[in-house]
């Protein structure tokens, strides 16, 4: 090796460096394109699956769960007898390829043997959230809740209509019709609807129905409108709602206002009183 | 017209089954046709036995859903099936993006659009790296991160359940099968085409060579769609035993010499040995 001809030598190590950028700029190469690739292809995926405001078959999972599970067969579409599902296309702005519904163009008309949902391979309907003592009940569904616009509801406004009410197939369970006196013409009554959350399933037949060029009573997910207490406020009337007592924690915050007793200075006239 | 058949019959054959399979899914949609119901993601066959695709029951797992005995059992029925089969036979004689990128391979030819492009800038391990990346996705995202932007789904729902701007994805794998990449979609980037090339590595129907036969006029490489499996034409009497190979036999159809044909694993040898 000592005695190898310096040209031949110096022209070796040139090639073994050569070899070597060749093969980290290879690896960094794969590595930038992964990369590269992977985050584009993520933050497309995220922003596609960001819509919240889809409505989805009966019995479906949570959307997270959903989004996760759903397999994009359209085997729901099939099974639903009023083509009430669709399957989103692109161009529809929604998860691609997953089953959701219009009610203003077709509501979910609720069959009590719900064929969309038995039919699902991988559970993401899933009969046990329509199931009460092993017999499905389409009751249990909560496809989203109907909210009112009160207004533009021209319930609201006093002219009668109850197209919602008579609509709902939970009628005075889910929309009941609350009576008041129309103090404008002080002879008529009001008769608003009102929707009751623990019993709509969100089907749309109400939004269907709705009278205005635009329904006036719309469906949206739960999710979206349902608010919170967490344990902050309790029915101290409904024993049921004072169960949840037992989870309630208490937080005492000290501040440097209040980490004395409120006794003591209540007693402090602060010299106010001396003379 | 026997000459005709000679050189098309597999092509026939596998539009034959392409086309009739997404006929018997549209029937299984509009009609209620009970053969076979859903699409080539998950389907039930007359109703009773699952078929569920074992690449997308795959990312499920990675993005932590709950995998179903129903899914379970759909996705195994299949994975054996194209195991058995061999290569990525789902590729060319189910999956109808097949169509769209044999028309533009097609145009390509006459167009001459590969002398023009005579490099070709992108491996085609691309693919693996997809698959890789699509599950680490999936895993990440929590959600199915390939099934979101499938072009092979968005095509076949577009087929069974109506179009919608669906054509825009098939337009897209056309053009830049045409324009960009020879065999760019099928042969260089989908993630299921490389999980069929990895699964039907062992199956028993193979292309067998025989080099005897062979007059080195490379019809076959210029029209096969993974041409490096193809690497012992008129070198050696060999098995295509790669898994990229699609089994799409048009490497038979075009061989004027009787030099390719299909064969059963490993028999095609123990024949060859006792000839010899």
């Amino acid at each position: 090796m000592s005695n190898e001809n310096p040209q031949i030598k110096k022209k070796r190590e040139q090639t073994m460096v050569d070899e070597r950028r060749k093969f980290i700029l290879g690896t960094a190469r794969a590595v930038g394109i992964v990369a590269l690739g992977g985050l584009v292809w993520s933050a497309y995926v995220d922003e596609v699956t960001a819509n919240k405001l889809i409505l989805r078959p009966p019995g479906a999972l949570k959307e997270d769960d959903f989004l996760a599970t759903c397999i994009k067969c359209g085997m729901c579409v099939e099974a639903c007898p009023f083509d009430t599902l669709k399957l989103a296309n692109p161009g529809d702005n929604k998860p691609l390829g997953t089953p959701y519904f219009e009610p203003r163009d077709i509501p979910c008309y609720m069959c009590p043997d719900i064929p969309c949902v038995p039919v699902c391979p991988t559970g993401a309907l899933d009969e046990a959230l329509v199931t009460t003592d092993g017999k499905l009940d389409i009751n249990l569904a909560d496809m989203g809740v109907a909210v009112v616009d009160t207004k533009n509801c021209i319930a609201f406004w006093g002219i009668q209509c109850d197209a919602c009410y008579r609509a709902c197939p939970l009628m005075d369970q889910a929309i009941y019709l609350k009576y008041e006196k129309n103090e404008r013409t002080g002879k008529h009554a009001f008769l608003k609807p009102i929707v009751d959350s623990d019993f709509c399933t969100g089907c749309g037949l109400c939004e269907r129905a709705c009278v205005t060029k635009k329904a006036t009573i719309t469906i949206v997910p739960r999710e979206i409108v349902i608010g919170s207490l967490d344990d902050h406020y309790i029915k101290g009337w409904d024993k049921k709602d004072e169960k949840r007592l037992k989870n309630a924690k208490a937080d005492i915050t000290t501040t440097e206002l209040s980490k004395e007793s409120a006794m003591d200075s209540l007693n402090d006239m602060g010299g106010l009183l001396d003379d | 017209m026997t000459n005709f058949w000679e050189h098309y019959r597999f092509l026939v054959l596998r539009r034959f089954t392409q086309i009739s399979l997404m006929l018997l899914y549209i029937g299984g949609n509009y009609w209620g046709w009970n053969f076979v119901q859903g699409n080539l993601s998950a389907s039930m066959l007359f109703g009773v036995v699952p078929l569920n695709d074992p690449y997308a029951a795959l990312q499920m797992f990675a993005a932590g859903a709950v995998i179903t005995t129903n899914l379970f059992v759909g996705a195994l029925i299949v994975t054996i099936f194209y195991m058995l089969l061999g290569g990525r036979t789902f590729c060319s004689w189910v999956c109808p993006v097949n169509i769209i990128t044999d028309a533009a391979n097609y145009l390509r030819r006459k167009l001459h659009v590969n002398q023009v492009e005579k490099k070709q800038p992108a491996s085609r391990n691309i693919r693996y790296w997809v698959l890789g990346l699509s599950l680490v996705l999936s895993y990440i995202l929590g959600v199915t991160a390939f099934e979101f932007i499938s072009p092979i789904s968005i095509t076949h729902r577009a087929i069974i359940f109506g179009v919608g701007l669906g054509w825009t994805a098939m337009l897209v794998i056309f053009l830049f099968d045409l324009f960009i990449l020879k065999n760019g979609w099928c042969g260089h980037i989908c993630p299921l085409g490389g999980f069929y090339g990895v699964i039907g590595k062992v199956g028993a129907v193979r292309v067998d060579h025989d080099e005897e036969k062979c007059t080195v006029c490379m019809k076959c490489k210029i029209v096969c769609p993974e041409p490096q499996v193809l690497f012992m034409v008129g070198k050696e009497s060999l098995q295509v035993l790669d898994g990229e190979c699609t089994n799409c036999g048009r490497c038979i159809e075009v061989c004027d010499d009787d030099a390719l044909n299909f064969s059963i694993r490993k028999l095609a040898k123990e024949k060859r040995d006792e000839n010899n």
